[in-house]
């Protein structure tokens, strides 16, 4: 879901790296109470799986293909503010160094994939968390729910900002139905593969999952309920 | 060091996907450029001013050689990420005793690790 350089316009490009800036200007601040000595390395290690992550298109049939966007895995594996960041990282070295994505493109991206991305997935994971029993093993299928719902979300906002900024005259009902039909399909992929890398870090470090901890949590209060106080 | 084992796995299979694992991948353009040229507006794409980068679209110049070209670019890649993630990570971190369920200080990174190894 790279936009490259060109396909809208200045003034729409402006505006979304500002949004951009804004969104990793808290996310800067923010992502300090999610991260410590241990969760740090792990998020690096999460911004390089995501780069990866997208390195690996799988077909979805009619000649074309889709990727992992990484948003919604990586929110439910270090917390959606650290997410941004680490899928913002991502997008910055493919800019500069993969020519995947534009550079002037930058913000629009950051704007689709590391925040629309991010917090429609963690927002949907966390619904479903809501909706799901309260034990770990919930936490793999919220993830692949909520990286469901993160596709075609942000292939609505591209949407909604090519109607607004697209340097091409298309009519806006047959890009939406197109970018909407094709993102869903992707959206399986996504869900497959966020909920396997979930389950098998769930797996092996439940202690390490950020979405995990509230599940967590609930156990040792009610052994040691003087902990609470 | 359950930890750092888990770093070290990961981050192989993060290497192994990006370095040789993408050479499997579907070719076909994806989503976004797949609608753009459906819907006629693939053509209003400029090159990026990146576009000379040595790692331009997963290759790498001077390697002719597809699956090595990328490889190559994808481990960069990684590498990349990793290096910037981890260095913006560590300095965001909250350090001392509220910080890390184990409360250790940031001096206690490396040399600890290295001694409970």
């Amino acid at each position: 879901m790279h936009v490259p350089d060109a396909f809208l316009d200045a003034p729409t490009s402006v505006a979304t790296g500002a949004v951009a800036a804004a969104g990793v200007a808290v996310a800067l601040r923010k992502a300090r109470t999610e991260l410590d000595d241990r969760t740090a390395p792990m998020a690096g290690l999460v911004a390089a799986f995501v780069f990866a992550g997208q390195m690996m298109n799988f077909p979805v049939g009619a000649g074309t293909s889709g990727h992992l966007l990484g948003g919604a895995l990586a929110a439910v594996l270090v917390g959606p503010w650290t997410a941004a960041l680490c899928v913002s990282v991502v997008l910055l070295v493919q800019a500069l160094f993969m020519a995947d994505g534009g550079l002037t493109a930058l913000g629009t991206n950051i704007t689709l994939m590391a925040l629309v991305g991010v917090f429609v997935g963690y927002g949907v994971f966390r619904l479903a968390m809501l909706v799901l029993p309260q034990r770990v093993g919930s936490v793999p299928v919220a993830a692949a729910i909520g990286a469901f719902a993160s596709v075609p979300a942000a292939a609505t906002v591209f949407t909604l900002l090519f109607a607004v900024g697209g340097t091409a005259d298309i009519d806006t009902g047959t890009v939406l139905t197109a970018m909407l039909g094709w993102h869903t399909v992707i959206g399986l992929g996504e869900a497959a593969i966020t909920g396997l890398v979930v389950g098998a870090v769930v797996a092996s470090r439940p202690d390490l999952v950020h979405g995990a901890r509230g599940v967590r949590a609930a156990q040792p209060l009610l052994v040691t309920p003087e902990a609470a106080r | 060091m359950r930890n750092r084992r888990f770093l070290v796995v990961g981050l192989l299979v993060t290497l192994l996907i990006a370095g040789v694992g993408s050479y499997y991948a579907s070719s076909h353009p994806d989503g976004l450029e797949f609608v753009a040229e459906k819907t006629g507006f693939l053509d209003s794409a400029e090159d990026s001013a990146a576009a000379d980068s040595p790692f331009a679209d997963y290759g790498t110049a001077g390697v002719e050689d597809e699956r090595l070209g990328g490889g190559i670019a994808g481990v960069v890649g990684v590498l990349l990420v990793l290096g910037l993630g981890t260095g913006l990570f560590l300095v965001l971190r909250r350090r001392g005793p509220e910080g890390g369920a184990e409360a250790s200080e940031e001096s206690a990174d490396e040399p600890a690790d290295a001694g409970r190894a």
